[in-house]
């Protein structure tokens, strides 16, 4: 088989191998994964847009690069995607929603950036939860994402788009986006990798923002050792970010190494018994313990903890994300970009204030118009207090849950989600069960924690099952350790949904 | 109660635009008049996606401003979101500080009718200036200017403790001093870097809980803080007069009717939502920065005032205008300082010098420079130019003729000094017009001007006047008058 044929299977790294041993150029590596797209998310539904002429444009000033001995390193002429919240100048930007058709950024996000200084080819723009508000991509204004291990099931969300890329190998990696769980979760539904890193390790700056204290930028991709090589590239402080940190990011493809080499023998892999209560689905808990017994059979020491204040993390994350949300999403009024009704036909006299609201009002979906008002309420007068202060010192509590345990372990083993993909369809009529999806990730944002999911196991029907690693906050080397580590061990590594198979083999 | 008892309890919400070169959160420029929609950004237009940067200098700048009033200063402050839709709003809410202002405390020092005052403050915080919006034009169509989007600004709230509406002017115009002072606001009301709102109430005289009160807007000029204020006092007092009561509610100054009227009432006052701003750490400021800041505090106008009064001697009406500018202060304690006595230095800064500047902050680029002011005056002091003569040598220094020496030597102005030579000319006057010595010898007094003006035209005005004077008399009245 010419490496051609199977460049969609290889990992990031691997392209880079081929690129740099001359095996294949961008353009081909690009070519491929575009054609490929064509194809097959007629049916997927995991891009919203692809940029086939930025990309080959970049594909080929990659290969003259190599060819002038001047390449950048290994994401050089790579092919990635962006989930579509993220800003690329000139690439229309809709974070999913209609209220932003037509808006053309005047600039790249940060991450968007580096990738691209890095050499890095963008394939396109990936499906997603109107502003990421969402666990299925349902809320996606534009098109249904599918899940490539059951085409009728979800992507998980609000990156469904970005982790049905990278299951369906229409690219090797891609940029999510994680405010309560949206890599992780959809990662895990989907059987991919997912990095969400410590808050402020990424420059949030052209991330468009639905809760300012939550969100991060991360990498999905099919291995940990991809999720740490693009975490390389987008790390680090940012003077654009005042909430990004000062401290020296990197180290993550040498811990990736040293998990693999070495193993988890020595490592603490904390328990929370909060994570394994009623709720869970049993194949879930049997595939997540297997992986910790997994961890503990090769030497990792176990500790059973609690993290006492677990219960209260739903709601405060529902208080705090809406209560942020409802003044991120003000400046979609009508008036500078984006759709715009005309105070004539938004009627009541043509004023403004009509224009703004019949603009906010035909532009925005119904789960992002639910957290508008939920946010507008917690911060309302007279219920500030009760609600968002109240969710603030719960988050503190939460904080100082993980602070006490991270005295006792490295790293904390959980489900990801306590269910496989669910249909498509199933839970949107209902809220607040599509929020319980969240339950076992939404802690790590409210901490500010670093946190991966990777397969570990298969449902009876076929579904992927995530573990999820939490580590301390700017401990992303310790977290790409042990997911390293375990992804060695993982029954789970390796496997490949039916779709990328099947297209793989004809 | 009866309405004559009543008294004004004012307080201010003041708004001072901060003279940084770039915005309060992005790299834009500030300065004033550019054509619309060019100081704009990714940032200050509010696109999706962008976060803010807190400018360094304007926290300085708001530091000098808490320093100079003796506010306590926050050593962690917060920022805040202000939550409300306006088209010139360009994020739906305005970065501002809310509940953990920047300072607390402190006091606008001043002197009204000679009284010493102290306003006590309330706080004092950073905030970003919204854009500007005009209507006008035609129907239906709104232009959105964000030029002004973004500009850094310091609000400073008095306490309700203003008497009334001179006392509030007054308290403009000394917060003005300070600020352009300390060279953080340009103070131009009109302009809109400077402006004030007011609150005002009425309550019967000697009581302690505050009446209802009403919130006044758009007072742009000096002369209308006084006008708007003094309105609506009357309104109100003539509503309690016929039994009303006052409704609270926020007004907005009409300076060409000259009366406020109602914008928004109570009950359609705003929820601004206010929580901490996510997207920007606590702001944490550094006892290095403030012993800095603390250094580089220069005098402030009102000590500077009171200074010139005790150290000099000066009026109070001289000291007040020469401490109006911080660089006309500068101009003529300079000038002090080479020499220059205080009084004659005082009305030649306040009559020749103000005169021929447009802006008094220019003065110390003026063409006559402090010391050069000093030589002239040092000419005056020892007789050699006469007072009326200096202010027309100044004139030619102005229009860059040279020092004052070289221009009185080359037109011929010094003063007559040499007494033989003068009583030379009193005889000859005295010979040539006898029926004037006899008028004057008969006891008109009045007539020794007539011969001071004949000598003077004789000697081209350069006559000592002193000297002329004492001859005369002598002359005039027999060897024995001796000048007594």
């Amino acid at each position: 088989m010419s490496p051609v044929d199977g460049l969609h299977r290889e990992s990031a790294l691997g392209l880079a191998r081929l690129l740099a041993e001359g095996r294949t150029s961008s353009e081909e590596a690009t070519r491929h994964c575009l054609a490929r797209a064509e194809r097959v998310d007629r049916e997927l539904g995991a891009f919203l847009a692809l940029d086939p002429e930025g990309a080959l444009a970049a594909a080929r000033a990659s290969d003259a690069r190599r060819r002038a001995g001047e390449a950048r390193g290994p994401l050089d002429g790579v092919p990635l995607a962006l989930k579509d919240n993220l800003v690329c100048a000139g690439l229309a930007t809709t974070a999913g929603s209609r209220i932003l058709e037509g808006w053309r950024p005047p600039y790249d996000a940060t991450a968007v950036a580096r990738l691209r200084a890095a050499g890095a080819v963008l394939l396109g723009k990936l499906n997603l939860d109107e502003f990421a508000m969402g666990s299925s991509t349902e809320s996606s204004a534009y098109r249904v994402c599918r899940n490539p291990w059951d085409l009728a099931r979800v992507p998980g969300g609000s990156s469904g788009g970005a982790a049905a890329a990278v299951a369906a190998e229409l690219c090797a990696g891609a940029l999510g986006t994680d405010t309560g769980g949206s890599i992780r979760q959809p990662a895990s539904l989907c059987g991919v990798v997912g990095l969400k890193p410590s808050y402020g390790r990424v420059s949030r700056y052209g991330l468009i923002a639905f809760a300012s204290s939550l969100d991060q930028i991360g990498p999905l991709a099919r291995t940990t050792a991809d999720c740490a090589l693009l975490l390389e590239a987008i790390a680090g402080h940012d003077p654009r970010d005042a909430t990004s940190l000062e401290a020296p990011a990197g180290g993550y493809l040498e811990a990736c190494a040293r998990g693999r080499a070495e193993g988890p023998r020595g490592l603490r892999v904390g328990v929370p018994r909060e994570y394994f209560v009623a709720g869970i689905d049993p194949e879930v808990e049997a595939a997540v313990r297997g992986a910790i017994a997994a961890l503990a059979a090769e030497g990792a020491e176990l500790v059973e903890l609690s993290l006492p204040h677990t219960r209260f993390a739903v709601a405060a994350y529902y208080l705090i994300c809406t209560a942020e949300a409802s003044s991120n999403l003000a400046r979609y009024d009508g008036v500078r970009y984006g759709l715009r009704v005309s105070p004539e036909a938004a009627g009541a006299g043509g004023e403004l204030e009509a224009m703004s609201a019949a603009s906010r009002g035909r532009g925005f979906g119904p789960e992002v118009k639910r957290r508008i008002m939920l946010g507008t309420f917690a911060l309302s007068a007279g219920y500030y207090d009760a609600y968002y202060a109240r969710a603030q010192r719960a988050r503190t509590l939460i904080r100082r849950d993980f602070e006490a345990a991270f005295a006792r372990c490295d790293v904390i083993a959980t489900p990801t989600s306590p269910i496989p993909a669910f249909a498509l369809g199933e839970k949107q009529g209902d809220p607040l069960q599509m929020y319980l999806a969240d339950i076992y990730t939404i802690s790590c944002n409210l901490a500010g924690l670093p946190g991966i999911s990777l397969p570990c196991g298969l449902s009876a029907g076929g579904l992927p099952i995530g573990l999820q690693l939490l580590a301390a906050p700017l401990d992303e080397p310790q977290l790409l350790r042990a997911a390293a580590a375990y992804e060695a061990l993982s029954p789970a590594t390796g496997l490949r949904p039916p779709l990328a198979s099947a297209e793989g083999a004809a | 109660m009866s309405a004559r008892e009543l008294q004004a309890v004012i307080g201010l919400e003041v708004h001072a635009q901060l003279l940084t070169a770039s915005k309060i959160f992005c790299g834009c420029e500030t300065s004033f008049g550019a054509p619309p929609n060019t100081h704009l950004c990714p940032v200050c237009s509010g696109q999706p996606g962008v976060l803010p940067v807190l400018n360094a200098r304007a926290v300085e700048h708001a530091l000098r401003l808490a320093l100079a009033l003796g506010c306590r200063i926050r050593r962690r402050s917060r920022f805040a979101r202000k939550n409300y839709f306006y088209p010139d709003l360009p994020k739906g809410y305005q970065i501002s500080q809310y509940d953990e202002p920047l300072a607390e405390g402190g006091a606008v020092e001043l002197v009204l009718e000679g009284e010493p005052r102290r306003v006590a403050l309330t706080r004092i915080h950073l905030e970003e200036d919204a854009g500007k919006s005009l209507h006008e034009g035609a129907r239906n169509l709104s232009r959105i200017d964000l030029n002004r989007a973004g500009v850094p600004l310091v609000e400073i709230v008095s306490e309700p403790v203003i008497e009334s509406p001179a006392e509030a002017a007054e308290t403009m115009r000394a917060l003005r001093a300070i600020l352009r002072c300390l060279g953080i606001c340009d103070g131009n009301l009109e302009q809109g870097s400077l402006r004030c709102d007011a609150n005002v109430s009425l309550r019967p005289r000697g009581a302690r809980e505050l009446g209802v009160k009403t919130e006044v807007k758009n007072i742009n000029s000096f002369r209308f803080v006084q006008r708007a204020l003094e309105h609506e006092i009357e309104r109100q007092r003539s509503l309690y007069e016929r039994g009303e009561v006052v409704v609270q509610e926020t007004r907005l100054w009409d300076a060409e009717r000259g009366h406020t009227a109602p914008m928004r009432s109570k009950e359609e006052a705003h929820d601004y939502r206010y929580f901490p701003e996510p997207d920007l750490p606590p702001l944490v400021i550094e006892e290095a920065l403030l012993e800095r800041l603390r250094g580089e505090l220069p005098e402030l106008p009102l000590a500077r005032r009171l200074r010139l009064m005790r150290e000099l001697g000066l009026p109070e009406l001289d000291a007040a205008e020469l401490t109006r500018e911080r660089e006309l202060a500068d101009y003529f304690e300079r000038a002090l300082a080479a020499g220059a006595p205080a009084r004659a230095a005082a009305s030649f800064v306040r009559g020749e010098l103000l005169a021929r500047l447009d802006d008094a902050r220019g003065a110390l680029a003026a063409p006559v420079s402090p010391e050069a002011l000093a030589e002239l005056l040092a000419l005056v002091e020892s007789g050699r130019v006469s007072g009326k003569l200096a202010k027309e040598i100044f004139a030619r220094m102005w229009q860059g003729g040279g020092s004052a020496e070289a221009i009185a030597r080359a037109e011929g102005l010094f003063q007559e000094s040499d007494a033989a030579a003068i009583e030379a000319e009193v005889r000859r006057v005295i010979e040539a017009n006898p029926a004037q010595l006899a008028q004057y010898r008969a006891g008109k007094g009045k007539v020794l001007g007539f011969f001071i003006g004949q000598v003077m035209r004789a000697t081209g005005g350069k006559a000592n006047p002193a000297l002329l004077n004492q001859l005369l008399r002598k002359h005039l009245d027999g060897d024995e008058g001796g000048g007594k």
